[in-house]
């Protein structure tokens, strides 16, 4: 690991004060984005992968949000240390991002291209000397890169006139529009239809490959991780339990957790529907000791109850927050149990 | 014919949004179910797949009796479920209850979970000791029984949704329209629930109306499957069929866009048909074929005629020119990079 990833995540902690106690919702997260890599995190409601988004851009509801501690590195400064002006310069230039509901994302009482022409006016220190005929010449760009049709008159268009796939492609768009270095998408899918969603998603595939943009892409479908991602991790109350490359995780899953999820999944080729994983997502007020998934884990042991898993590797690059696949605890465990 | 326990007869449901003009005023309707027709047998899984605004849900509400159809009707065993008018008969009632996707929002959050199975049994089941069937429905779902006191908000979404299908069988019913049941519960949640729905279906014989946009949990839930696009059915089969030979030009498209999580599955879906172009409004239904816009195979005769139902295969029926007869000449199919293009 020479080259310096182009975002690095080290031991984030993140609490949320509210009435009745503190919800320790992000507790040692590690996550990192290589350039050009293109990175999928799932998880499932609640665990924590908006909230990890949201703390490098620094978004995140201060308070009632708090990060308690860790490091956020892109390209090797800390954010999270950042002052505003230098925030401004990373949002947007350095990172930018596609929410999930592309209609509360978009402002319903100002047309696209008012919303539009603001991003590209700050994309660029020349670009804010241009006119006002100039910034309408250039918004049509991102609007024609994302395939719809007529961008000139969309630019007058108010969202409320335009198909919910639409407004996700214009989100996209003005993503794009100032070349971002990282493209964080929040579940860009999730509130589609499955063909227009197949469509967006192949679209922005594309359309970073072309750019060679690294990209973060949340979801909680396993099958759009899949299709997209070159390396995954998983994610489960507030923990990162598992990171590996795309078709290693998907061929061989390690932590009780990711094997559960993809049991879980209804097979197109058919065999039943599985039972899923026992048991419901802890609350983040009084979460489980040790292991945040022992509770629900089959293969839960002793130490799980009161130790934290490292999140370490079990094969090169293959790494998991379990006990199982510790050799200090599985080995003599191991050897007991034969004995 | 005797073992259908639904028939649903050129059902049409077109719904007044507004008028015309000032003078010549005429109505914009929405035409959110234009003419279906299928059958449900007694004890299976019938489902119904569709995008948003493809009519889905008001077949739903249609047949748990929230609105009366436009044209055509519905018959339970035989008997017309709209013939008396309005106000649906109490049995008829009984016989059919609906779960709805969202249970945070079907529950009444001011009533405890006793409240909410009393009602059904107050007026279905008045001669019952109320008390023990609510402890009989908690134990059929498998919840124990200090449920009762407690307030949906209490409880994990997927615990609501197992509550709202135990006041779907409250009333001892013949027949559960279920309305995406699980989409908004996590995968990990959703197979209790699923699993649950089976055993009860095998132990009370209930058939079910399976409505969802989750193809891939259709293929191992459903015993058919019918898929509607803009207000009409497109195509019906038996499950493995359907997911083996699927006909419809929008079936291959809906089937080539799933996520999947392995190449097995990969294998399953068309690869020759890429999803292209938007899901038009309902309000503007195209002229033809509603779906001619959007598919790759679209003949001229698209364009003008709207195709009818042909059977291909036993069971297996399609709405396409390209199966009707006498034989279409064979459509060449774009080039799949042409496509892409176009996307």
């Amino acid at each position: 690991m020479s080259v310096t990833p182009l975002l690095e995540i080290k031991n984030l902690h993140v609490e949320f004060k509210v009435y009745g106690g503190v919800l320790k919702v992000l507790d040692g997260v590690d996550f990192r984005v290589n350039v050009g890599e293109k990175v999928g995190l799932v998880g499932e409601t609640g665990c924590g992968k908006t909230t990890t988004m949201k703390a490098i851009l620094r978004i995140l509801p201060v308070p009632p949000a708090r990060i308690t501690g860790g490091e956020v590195l892109f390209k090797g400064r800390d954010i999270l240390k950042m002052k505003e002006r230098e925030l401004r310069e990373t949002r947007g230039r350095g990172i930018s991002m596609i929410f999930q509901d592309p209609t509360a994302a978009l402002n319903p009482v100002f047309t696209i291209g008012a919303q539009l022409e603001p991003v590209i006016r700050h994309a660029s220190p020349e670009n804010r000397r241009l006119s006002k005929k100039e910034l309408r010449k250039l918004a049509v760009i991102p609007l024609k890169e994302v395939a719809l049709a007529d961008p000139e008159r969309l630019l007058d268009a108010y969202p409320i006139q335009l198909s919910g796939g639409m407004r996700q492609r214009v989100c996209i768009g003005m993503a794009l529009a100032t070349n971002p270095e990282l493209l964080i998408a929040d579940e860009p899918g999730t509130s589609l239809d499955v063909t227009i969603q197949d469509q967006v998603l192949r679209l922005l595939q594309r359309l970073v490959e072309q750019r060679h943009s690294s990209v973060i892409l949340i979801s909680h479908t396993l099958g759009i991780v899949r299709q997209m991602c070159d390396r995954v991790y998983v994610m489960y109350a507030g923990n990162m339990v598992e990171e590996a490359p795309t078709r290693k995780l998907f061929a061989n899953p390690l932590h009780p957790y990711t094997r559960g999820l993809m049991a879980a999944v209804p097979r197109l080729s058919g065999g039943g529907v599985a039972m899923g994983i026992p048991g419901r997502i802890p609350s983040y007020l009084h979460p489980p000791s040790g292991c945040r998934f022992h509770p629900r884990c089959p293969q839960a042991m002793e130490i799980c109850k009161h130790e934290k898993p490292a999140f370490q590797q079990a094969e090169d690059d293959h790494r998991v927050a379990c006990f199982l696949y510790d050799p200090a605890v599985a080995e003599p465990q191991k050897e007991a149990t034969t004995a | 014919m005797s073992n259908d326990i639904l028939t649903v007869e050129n059902l049409k449901k077109h719904f007044v949004i507004g008028y015309t003009g000032l003078i010549h005023r005429e109505p914009i309707t929405v035409k959110a179910v234009d003419g279906v027709s299928f059958s449900i047998r007694e004890g299976e899984t019938f489902g119904l797949v569709g995008e948003s605004g493809s009519g889905k849900s008001t077949v739903a509400y249609i047949t748990v009796g929230m609105y009366r159809p436009t044209s055509g009707t519905i018959y339970l065993r035989g008997e017309d479920l709209f013939a008396q008018g309005d106000e649906r008969p109490l049995r008829f009632k009984k016989e059919i209850q609906i779960v709805y996707q969202d249970p945070g929002s079907s529950l009444n959050p001011r009533r405890t979970i006793k409240d909410i199975l009393d009602l059904p049994l107050r007026i279905h089941q008045p001669h019952k000791n109320r008390t023990l069937e609510i402890l009989r429905l908690l134990n059929e779902v498998e919840l124990p029984p200090d449920y009762m006191h407690k307030y949906p908000r209490q409880l994990s979404g997927g615990e609501k949704q197992i509550i709202a299908i135990a006041r779907a069988l409250a009333s001892d019913p013949s027949l559960i329209v279920l309305d995406e049941p699980t989409s908004a519960l996590d995968v990990s949640v959703q197979g209790k629930v699923i699993n649950l729905l089976i055993r009860l279906q095998q132990e009370l014989n209930l058939s079910y109306l399976f409505i969802t946009h989750d193809l891939s949990l259709m293929r191992n839930v459903a015993t058919r499957v019918a898929i509607m696009y803009l207000g009409k059915i497109c195509e019906v089969a038996d499950a493995a069929e359907f997911f083996q030979n699927p006909q419809h030009p929008y079936t291959q498209m809906l089937l080539s866009s799933i996520p999947v999580l392995s190449e097995e599955e990969e294998k399953l879906k068309p690869s020759k048909i890429h999803s292209i172009g938007e899901i038009p409004s309902p309000v503007n239904v195209p002229p033809g074929c509603s779906f001619h816009q959007r598919c790759p195979y679209v003949m001229d005769v698209c364009k003008v005629v709207d195709p009818v139902m042909v059977e291909t295969g036993p069971g297996h029926t399609v709405r396409c020119h390209l199966f009707e007869q006498p034989p279409a000449p064979a459509a060449v199919p774009e080039t799949s990079s042409t496509v892409e293009a176009a996307t």
